[in-house]
């Protein structure tokens, strides 16, 4: 429980073995009293194993599906088992666990919230392609979800009964999908997003990645999955 | 004369493979149904290749076989496109069932795990 709601942490993970555990264990640590849901996306190391022994509800899926099929599986759950709010994590350990009762403290009056890395704690900074991609995003996806969203593709978002639901139905796998797209489907629907700032911390394991060619590869994704969205009802 | 017999031929194999797929039980009726359609087209066409060269003079098209050849091509981008979607849509059905197998082998460990417990502390 996290202020009187049940809470669960869904995280999504692939490959995570080397850290997962160590993640796991600082939620609980903590926050005691929420239950916490690995979701092993068709991983081929212990992630499992590891996960399960650190204390936590392990999902593991046959076979790789991404990031939006692990999650469709947290919010099936999360549905499932009568949960007030269900909060994503991610695996690597750049979320601090410490906000989690900031952003279901929110929940009451949205049915959205991200944990924003621009919104002024913290010093996480990208350059290049990769940052027009990002402002491109938050300017419109803040136009569509009236409200002002500064890092749309956060993977440290909580979600409240509504958008549990919701998301259990419909959750895409495609590229950017369980972020972008997810956004603007949820804001088409009249849910109230709102970001909260948030601090990050260097990733426990793994670098993100800084080629210029990659990042222009995900300025096209971006506004291909972005065009897209839109065009959607 | 050699053309009819190159045509004719490669028609009559078509339909064969075709035939033999059906009777093995080894096409979906809604695909069998499609490719015995095209098969009526294809096999008169290839024994009489000039059977369309009025329908072609019709549509401005000089040949016969010309408009076949831009009919085919026109019919396979369809038959492709429609097996994109197919496979979107088999693709969206296995995530589905992968998704509900993984929630169910959730359920089956807790429950297991608590009976294990049960067991352990009723001796």
């Amino acid at each position: 429980m996290v202020n009187g709601r049940r809470v669960l942490i869904i995280i999504p993970a692939l490959n995570e073995a080397s850290c997962i555990g160590g993640v796991v264990r600082e939620v609980r640590g903590e926050l005691p009293e929420v239950d916490v849901l690995v979701v092993d996306d068709g991983s081929t190391d212990r992630t499992s194993a590891v996960a399960a022994a650190a204390g936590a509800i392990v999902a593991t899926l046959p076979y790789h599906l991404g990031v939006g099929g692990a999650m469709r599986v947290g919010y099936h759950y999360a549905r499932d088992h009568d949960y007030d709010a269900a909060i994503q994590v991610d695996a690597d350990g750049q979320h601090d666990p410490r906000y989690v009762p900031k952003l279901v403290d929110l929940l009451d009056d949205c049915d959205l919230v991200i944990g924003a890395r621009f919104a002024g704690e913290g010093d996480y900074r990208v350059r290049g392609p990769r940052r027009w991609a990002m402002m491109v995003l938050s300017v419109v996806l803040s136009w569509v979800a009236r409200t002002r969203l500064t890092d749309t593709t956060s993977g440290f978002r909580a979600a409240n009964r509504r958008a549990i639901g919701m998301f259990a139905a419909w959750y895409p796998t495609e590229y950017l999908g369980d972020t972008v797209e997810t956004l603007v489907y949820a804001a088409r629907r009249g849910c109230r997003i709102r970001q909260v700032p948030v601090a990050m911390r260097r990733r426990l394991a793994g670098i993100p990645s800084h080629s210029p060619v990659r990042a222009m590869v995900y300025l096209g994704r971006a506004f291909a999955v972005l065009t897209l969205a839109l065009t959607r009802r | 004369m050699k053309l009819t017999l190159v045509t004719g031929l490669t028609g009559l194999l078509l339909l064969a493979a075709f035939m033999e797929l059906l009777r093995r039980r080894q096409l979906r009726e809604k695909y069998a149904l499609l490719w015995l359609g095209v098969l009526l087209i294809i096999v008169p066409l290839s024994l009489f290749p000039r059977l369309l060269d009025n329908v072609a003079g019709f549509f401005g098209v000089v040949s016969g076989v010309s408009l076949v050849l831009f009919l085919g091509v026109v019919f396979l981008l369809l038959v492709c496109l429609h097996l994109s979607w197919e496979v979107s849509r088999l693709e969206e059905e296995t995530r589905t069932l992968a998704e509900n197998f993984a929630l169910l082998r959730t359920e089956v460990g807790v429950q297991r795990a608590v009976r294990d417990d049960l067991v352990s502390t009723d001796g």
